[in-house]
């Protein structure tokens, strides 16, 4: 476990690709950064998804792990 | 083996403060990156790629786009979004596979659709129109086509609120400093 503080939880359990991408894009917004989201995906396709968006859009994943069946990001605003 | 002559160093070639320049306005023109997508059919399954390849650009930092042309300008219009079908015919990955001939019938298309609309919602997908909503919020472009409006009879009225409106043209080269470009 990491012990970074998370501003804010994001579950998106259930829903599929775009929305877990979209919500976390949205949740961001919001942010200052330095702050850290905590996105919680059912969505197979988000395993590649974040990384990709981060990659795309410069925010950091700090963590990602897989939790029965569900994948977990930590994510910090850039 | 042949040898090649050496490649001059195409820095020396110019003047420094010319090529720093160059330099410069290169990597500030690759630094936008923009989606330009054409949706150009008017069936509830045909309308999804677009619109979740925009929302999904368009939350990637990217510039988008979406020109809706021929049965794609049904998706944009208020009266014809909410009749938006998938058909059976001719779609062996219909949501039940059915035989062109029974596809025929009146009302396998509206069955195939309510299907699809109901495994859509079983699995949460956003509706047509609130990706379109998305869309907005997240500033991607929807352009209506106006030879389209001109050919189907559709008025400025009938379209969604905060669309623009163009032609070939505007498409044309809006894709033109796009770095992706995908006719759906």
């Amino acid at each position: 476990m990491s012990n970074t503080a998370v501003a804010q939880v994001l579950d998106t359990s259930g829903e599929l690709c775009p929305l877990p991408v979209i919500k976390t894009k949205l949740a961001m917004d919001k942010l200052a950064p330095g702050q850290v989201v905590q996105l919680i995906a059912t969505d197979p396709g988000s395993k590649s998804d974040l990384p990709s968006w981060a990659n795309s859009t410069g925010n950091s994943i700090l963590e990602a792990r897989e939790e029965q069946g569900k994948f977990v990001f930590l994510i910090q605003k850039t | 083996m042949t040898t090649t002559a050496p490649r001059p160093d195409l820095a020396s070639l110019l003047d420094p403060e010319l090529f720093r320049r160059l330099h410069e306005e290169t990597h500030k023109a690759t630094e936008i990156r923009r989606v330009a997508l054409v949706a150009s059919k008017g069936t509830l399954d045909m309308a999804y790629p677009p619109l979740i390849l925009a929302t999904t650009a368009a939350a990637m930092g990217m510039e988008c786009g979406i020109f809706f042309t021929f049965y794609g300008l049904d998706i944009i219009n208020k009266k014809k979004l909410a009749g938006l079908k998938v058909s059976p015919i001719a779609n062996p990955a219909a949501p039940i596979p059915v035989p062109n001939i029974l596809g025929m019938i009146p009302g396998a298309t509206y069955l195939a659709t309510f299907i699809m609309k109901r495994m859509m919602g079983a699995q949460r997908m956003p509706t047509v129109p609130q990706l379109l909503d998305m869309c907005q919020q997240l500033n991607v472009k929807l352009i209506g086509c106006t030879t389209t409006m001109g050919v189907m009879g559709v008025a400025k009225e009938d379209l969604r609120d905060g669309v623009d409106l163009g032609g070939a043209a505007t498409f044309l080269d809006y894709a033109a400093k796009a770095q992706v470009t995908l006719f759906v």
